[in-house]
């Protein structure tokens, strides 16, 4: 298993991450080194083996739908933005051209 | 009396028997605490005023005779990733450098209805992701014992600042060992509970399905005072089974006669330090004279433990952390560039350090098209068994003892440019994460070059009373 620098870049776009150039170069021994460690799982049969996702036990857990005492306001959660709030909304870059 | 050496327990007797004050005990472990952090870098904030007015609230009902709880007036500090009403909480992280959270943590909430003061936030690998706090915006935090040393990570200022009589005690958060291997290299008790046990609604998730809540501690007995007071199901957070919090001071000093103790082999395999091995063989030695039965036992998947855990922990990781766009949350960054995707790009170029963002492209890749099954299924597949593990050997023995950590403290640098090497650090203490079972770090003795050792217990989940007796009964017999 050997990660290409063509395939980090594409991963960091799959997870809109920057990168710069050295980074990339690093990135492609080191997730190497770690993908190649991880391949030891293979040693194990997992055929007749279902996957934990979780260790509780609990399914579909529900509540009622009403503000918790301590919740935020609107106005503190929008503040947490570092970007200009108008109308109670976040003003972003255009996200469709 | 010296109010820096005081457990929990002590000082909740003497502020009872008013032989000192909360105000008392608040000034002596801010100015220990502003005293050694030049060296150790353990608190990257102090909230000094408003934890001398928590304090004087403290005073007054103690006075009228109307403590809230048994931590009434204790001070304690706060890994810097509990969401604090108007405090800034980083998670160590440019991304967060300037955050402010609008309301509290289910935990700090819960900690400031029993009286307890807040004496700052302490330091931390970037959100959680390290083994020596080396990975932190503000830089490392030293070992209180051996300054020369980290003190673990990624709760490794929590850690610090209990060994180093910084605070009373402190709350540190632990996915695959980030309080219990701290507390081995610094020298406290670390618990990290049943996964589900503590509300961690206002905490920054990591990996959700192995996250918990857990607390640095001088004793033993002050873990299970701490836990009294934040174990229990909460609304805010869904993964909080509804199990009875039992009494945990009950049966704390009923000894280990007649228990079940478990050495698995495979945690006293090759690459554990021949000093930390016989150290806790040691401690057996003393269960055994204390009338516990002791026995070896085998987990036999532990070694596949660490290559699960880093599969299954990127993978959620870069889930959670995909919230950190700089719109909503995380700094907007200086250059913005052309377009939205040119934003994204930027701001998490800029915000995250080079571990996070090896951890996002881990966790990215392996849960694209294509390696989803090889990769990410195959791990939850080796996770099942690593917890079958478990529910077997409980079936044998009533605890398992192990060292916590293969290695003592080491040199900042040392691990630092070989990501594989650090992950190592976690093979003793992922397990537990894996399989939710509680654990607890005690203190057993120390290396030839003088650096603490910690011995891990291991019990099944909810069951940590059970933890605390047999906790408890060696720090017992070592006294």
């Amino acid at each position: 298993m050997q990660l290409t620098t063509e395939q980090v870049r594409h991963i960091a776009k799959l997870a809109r991450l920057g990168l710069s150039d050295e980074e990339v170069k690093t990135f492609s021994t080191q997730l190497t080194n770690i993908l190649q460690y991880v391949e030891i799982l293979g040693e194990v049969n997992t055929d007749a083996v279902s996957p934990t996702n979780q260790v509780t036990g609990l399914a579909n857990v529900s509540r009622s739908d009403v503000l918790h005492g301590n919740s935020a306001s609107r106005e503190d959660l929008l503040g947490c933005s570092e970007l200009p709030v108008e109308q109670d909304q976040i003003r972003v870059k255009p996200v469709i051209e | 009396m010296d109010l820096l050496q005081l457990s929990v327990e002590e000082m909740s007797r003497a502020l009872r028997e008013k032989q000192c004050t909360s105000v008392e005990l608040t000034r002596a472990y801010l100015a220990e605490g502003k005293r050694r952090n030049p060296e150790l870098n353990a608190y990257v904030l102090f909230t000094e005023e408003e934890a001398l007015a928590q304090a004087e609230a403290a005073d007054r009902r103690y006075a009228e005779g109307k403590s809230l709880s048994a931590l009434d007036g204790i001070p304690c500090a706060l890994k810097d990733i509990f969401n604090t009403r108007g405090v800034r909480t980083t998670c160590c992280s440019k991304m967060l450098e300037r955050f402010v959270p609008p309301y509290d943590a289910v935990v700090v909430e819960k900690l400031r209805a029993a009286g307890v003061v807040f004496l700052g936030k302490t330091n931390m690998d970037e959100f959680a992701c390290g083994g020596s706090t080396e990975h932190s915006c503000f830089g490392p935090t030293m070992n209180p014992v051996d300054p020369a040393t980290v003190a673990g990570g990624s709760s490794g200022g929590s850690a610090a600042v209990v060994a180093g009589n910084m605070a009373a005690f402190s709350m540190g958060t632990d996915t695959g060992g980030s309080i219990r291997e701290p507390a081995a290299f610094v020298g406290c008790v670390g618990l990290k509970p049943t996964y589900g046990r503590i509300s961690r609604s206002g905490v920054t998730a990591m990996a959700s399905s192995l996250d918990t809540i857990g607390h640095f501690t001088k004793t033993v007995g002050d873990s299970a005072m701490i836990l009294q007071v934040l174990a229990g199901k909460d609304v805010m957070d869904s993964t909080t089974p509804d199990v009875p919090v039992p009494d945990y001071m009950k049966n704390i000093d009923k000894g280990v006669k007649g228990l079940k103790i478990g050495l698995p082999k495979e945690y006293f395999a090759e690459g554990v330090d021949p000093e930390i091995r016989d150290s806790v063989m040691a401690a057996a030695k003393v269960y055994e004279s204390l009338g516990a039965t002791v026995k070896e036992v085998s987990l036999p998947f532990t070694k596949y433990a660490v290559a699960m855990y880093y599969i299954v922990m990127p993978a959620e990781l870069s889930a959670n952390l995909a919230r950190f766009d700089g719109i909503r949350y995380g700094s907007r960054p200086k250059q913005e560039g052309e377009s939205i995707i040119d934003y994204y790009y930027n701001a998490r170029a800029e915000g995250f350090g080079a571990e996070i963002k090896r951890r996002i492209m881990i966790g990215t890749y392996v849960l694209s098209a294509g390696y989803y099954d090889a990769f990410y299924n195959k791990a939850l597949k080796v996770r099942t068994l690593i917890k079958q593990d478990f529910d077997r050997v409980f079936k044998e023995v009533d605890v398992l003892l192990t060292p916590t950590a293969p290695i003592p403290a080491f040199k900042p640098g040392d691990k630092i440019n070989d990501p594989l090497a650090m992950y190592l650090a976690d093979a003793l203490t992922i397990p537990a994460n894996a399989s939710g079972v509680p654990a607890m770090s005690i203190p057993c003795g120390k290396t030839s070059a003088g650096l603490p050792i910690g011995m891990q217990l291991l019990t099944p989940q909810f069951t940590e009373g059970l933890l605390f007796q047999v906790g408890r009964a060696y720090e017992k017999a070592k006294k």
